[in-house]
């Protein structure tokens, strides 16, 4: 559904041009989890930020079901690292922000708004603050914010970084189950291999700057292993580890 | 664990420690006060000081009780009328042209260097300017008190606007949010904290400039009391007067302070 061609992006500064991506190119199949791996540094949030939009690329395009993209579009929805939550709005009217910035605040898209709170255990918290809820549901409201706008395509950027390792392992358990009900198609970008291993279909792995593809791996696991929390808990999760690890090359 | 209405004693010593805590300063602050006009009013009994240069807290009392039959109120309410107006006009048009900077870049990089200029400057020295542009009264002193409590709030405003949350409006622009639905629905809500701080340091700019320029120009209001009392050799009005204008800008302090505790909890902060 997500076809990127030839991308590059070629960032101008005072003292030079740093080239951060380099002829990028890949597909996402309809409901497929994408993870995107690589060095600090490599440019993964820049390829995530040219695709919501955020950026123009220097050069390669962007097509979403055939359609060439150019700009920010309805079909997209991104989620940050930080919850961005509104404080001086309740846990509802945070849920409808995106909606109301794109003026399709109409009852039917409120009603499935509420309806997401609900399937995610938060409709009872919908008049609090985000100052009464805790780190992991502050970030799950974010996603149900995310979600509301009905997007295509999901960007994840680092969006479980800010958490402790206990919420973390919690909430993706829980994001993962939401997408795959929601059949929704992720592309989620992150420095946390594991993290990458236990949620993605396919991995891609990116190079040092200006950012190549190094290598695309296939993710599978044996039918009974449904959730992250039990991928992690396999043995082929380990052997994936190795084989990202070698591929990252880290060096101190 | 014994406990008594739900609260353990542990948690009710804590409490009475804290209550305690807050009489002690509160009388500590009485004390000091009713000590220093005793201690005044002693001295100048006793000779020691010169009533006629220091004035006399029962002398101030006299003065006080014999202005109030003598148009007291009508001079205080020209001063708190000034500063009121002052420090609105100060803050609404200073918070517009930080919204105008904001917006463009460029103009806010235009007018950097001017800006820097005109805060520097004190606008006291602007007051002849001033007097000769709109005229010696009233009009005039509420012009000096805006111009000295606007650049500020121009400064204070775009800065707080500028350092508003990146990834929030990050978040914003993700969902394609226009430069005026990301002003009113993030900048401006995120900044009501700036906006009653500025209106906190206004009161007392706006003060300044309403008393400088009821020095320069008025017929009425403390800030003449003052002038009148200090060239007639009159310390308790001038002393009486002082006395009051710190009562009228702590009122008015406590006036805003009220209403940013009201804003506060229509905004949940």
């Amino acid at each position: 559904m997500l076809r990127v061609e030839h991308l590059s992006k070629i960032y101008q500064a005072h003292n030079g041009e740093v080239e951060a991506l380099s002829d990028i190119s890949f597909e996402v199949q309809e409901g497929e989890y994408i993870g995107v791996v690589g060095p600090s540094g490599s440019g993964k949030s820049t390829l995530l930020s040219i695709i919501a939009g955020l950026l123009q690329p220097s050069g390669g395009e962007l097509y979403i079901n055939e359609t060439k993209l150019s700009g920010i579009t309805e079909d997209i929805g991104y989620m940050l690292q930080s919850d961005s939550l509104l404080e001086w709005r309740t846990i509802l009217k945070n849920v409808l922000f995106g909606l109301e910035i794109r003026k399709t605040l109409t009852p039917e898209n409120a009603e499935y708004a509420e309806h997401l709170l609900n399937n995610y255990g938060l409709y009872e918290f919908k008049d609090k603050y985000p100052s009464q809820l805790s780190g992991g549901m502050r970030q799950r409201v974010a996603l149900i914010r995310t979600l509301a706008i009905r997007p295509k395509l999901l960007l994840l950027d680092e969006a479980f970084s800010a958490l402790d390792y206990q919420t973390r392992l919690a909430l993706t358990d829980d994001v993962y189950q939401i997408l795959k009900r929601e059949n929704m198609t992720t592309i989620m970008v992150t420095h946390d291999i594991p993290e990458s291993i236990s949620m993605s279909d396919r991995i891609i792995v990116l190079s040092n700057r200006p950012a190549t593809i190094k290598r695309t791996l296939k993710i599978e696991f044996p039918e009974e292993v449904k959730t992250p929390l039990q991928r992690r808990n396999n043995p082929k999760f380990g052997q994936y580890f190795n084989e990202i690890w070698r591929d990252l090359d880290v060096h101190l | 664990m014994s406990t008594y209405n739900g609260i353990s004693e542990a948690r009710a010593a804590y409490l009475r420690k804290i209550k305690q805590r807050k009489t002690y300063v509160a009388v500590t602050q009485f004390t000091i006060l009713i000590g220093l006009v005793v201690l005044w009013e002693v001295l100048a009994r006793l000779k020691v000081i010169d009533a006629f240069i220091m004035s006399q807290p029962s002398r101030i009392v006299d003065t006080f009780v014999s202005m109030i039959s003598n148009n007291l109120l009508m001079h205080i309410g020209v001063t708190a009328l000034e500063t009121i107006i002052g420090f609105l006009l100060g803050t609404i048009i200073g918070t517009l042209v930080a919204v105008i900077l904001w917006w463009s870049d460029f103009i806010s990089r235009v007018m950097e260097p001017f800006l820097v200029v005109l805060n520097s400057l004190p606008k006291i020295a602007l007051g002849p300017v001033i007097i000769v542009w709109v005229g010696a009264g009233s009009q005039a002193i509420i012009v000096v008190a805006l111009a000295i409590s606007m650049v500020v709030t121009i400064l204070e405003m775009l800065n707080g606007f500028i350092n508003t949350d990146s990834e929030i409006i990050k978040m914003a622009t993700t969902f394609g949010a226009s430069r005026s639905q990301i002003f009113t629905k993030i900048v401006f809500p995120s900044n009501i904290c700036t906006l009653f701080n500025s209106l906190k340091v206004n009161i007392g700019l706006s003060l300044v400039g309403v008393i400088a320029g009821e020095f320069l120009v008025s017929k009425a209001g403390l800030g003449y009391l003052i002038v009148y009392g200090g060239q007639v050799f009159q310390m308790d009005l001038v002393m009486c007067s002082v006395i009051i204008l710190a009562v009228v800008a702590y009122l008015m302090y406590q006036g805003v302070a009220m209403l940013e505790r009201y804003a506060n909890r229509l905004m949940n902060l």
